[in-house]
């Protein structure tokens, strides 16, 4: 396809996809016009029969917890990639950080950096573990407080280095954590399949809507979110950065000579 | 919001790019917040602001560091 046709290919498509658009968000209720009846179903129903003053973490956690369970699966699969990915190759050597051009100037992290860094770190787990266990109530929940929780750990490689933030979050951990909260968040399902007749039904107790303790197995199941989540981020986060540790072999790689 | 979704797109730098993105992240949590979605307001400012500019910003570390590599073996070290 020479350069002209294929500008002449998305010319055509580019139009018929700009028709399409307007002609799709002309047709779109207006702003706080909503339409459809299972938001304001749910609205309804959900901290009656849940005790579940967050509804988006009600859909997320109860009333579609299979369709959560599929994406917690992706980001697993996602992580899986990476670990396979950036495996070390047969002709891959780690090698300890070595100054590649010696002359140069290091520049230091800052001490700003250093403290306000360091300063940062109790607070987001704090934050990350309340965004965790309050999800049923206020805005968050699993997803949400994992990745905070995973961004401290970055605080720590930025105020220190890399070795100290391997110290605080090993591999072994960060994959345990993945591993149990993947696992975690199946077996909350198997148990609305065992204690009830339904996989993911809320078997257990609802409690006061509002309460920490309310809302049944949900804050479980954002429990469980939560560790699987934290644990992929810092596995990927620490997994990219040791990759810039890791040397090509002279063997193959993209020094190959072309056909 | 579209002044800053242009911007990421007119930055060619990758590196500068990637700050830029993720200001366009924070500032599409801001309107998702704004909008009363604070549930996806926070995931989009932890992902869109934070994780995402990081692994482009690794990734840019690696390539650097694999060409300072090439460079090296061409002088012949």
């Amino acid at each position: 396809m020479t350069p002209k046709v294929r500008r002449y290919v998305f010319l055509v498509a580019g139009a018929g996809l700009f028709i399409y658009l307007i002609w799709g968000f002309s047709g779109l209720p207006d702003f706080g016009h909503y339409v459809g009846p299972y938001g304001d179903v749910l609205n309804k129903i959900a901290v009656p029969e849940r005790s579940n003053t967050d509804i988006v973490t009600a859909v997320n956690f109860d009333y579609r917890a299979i369709d959560t369970l599929g994406e917690e699966f992706i980001l697993f699969a996602a992580v899986v990639g990476v670990a396979s990915l950036l495996r070390t190759l047969h002709d891959e050597s780690s090698r300890d950080p070595h100054d590649d051009a010696p002359g140069r100037r290091v520049p230091e992290t800052s001490l700003a950096i250093r403290v306000a860094g360091l300063g940062l770190v109790a607070p987001t787990v704090l934050v990350g573990i309340y965004v965790v266990l309050h999800g049923h109530q206020t805005p968050g929940g699993g997803f949400q407080g994992g990745v905070i929780l995973a961004t401290a750990l970055l605080l720590t490689y930025l105020s220190a280095d890399y070795m100290t933030m391997r110290r605080v979050g090993p591999t072994e951990l960060i994959e345990a954590a993945e591993g149990a909260g993947a696992v975690g968040f199946v077996l909350i399902g198997l148990a609305g399949l065992i204690f009830g007749t339904t996989f993911f039904e809320n078997v257990l107790g609802k409690g006061t809507p509002g309460q920490l303790d309310s809302a049944g197995l949900i804050p479980f199941s954002n429990v469980a979110v939560g560790l699987a989540v934290t644990g992929g981020f810092a596995f990927m986060l620490s997994e990219f950065l040791l990759q810039t540790l890791v040397r090509r072999g002279t063997s193959g790689g993209r020094k190959r000579e072309g056909p | 919001m579209a002044a800053v979704a242009t911007a990421v797109a007119l930055t060619r730098d990758p590196l500068r790019q990637a700050m830029v993105a993720s200001l366009y992240g924070l500032v599409l949590g801001v309107l998702f917040f704004a909008f009363e979605a604070p549930d996806v307001a926070l995931s989009q400012t932890a992902v869109g602001a934070v994780a995402l500019p990081l692994m482009v910003l690794l990734a840019l570390a690696k390539v650097k560091a694999m060409e300072t590599e090439d460079e090296a073996e061409e002088r012949g070290e």
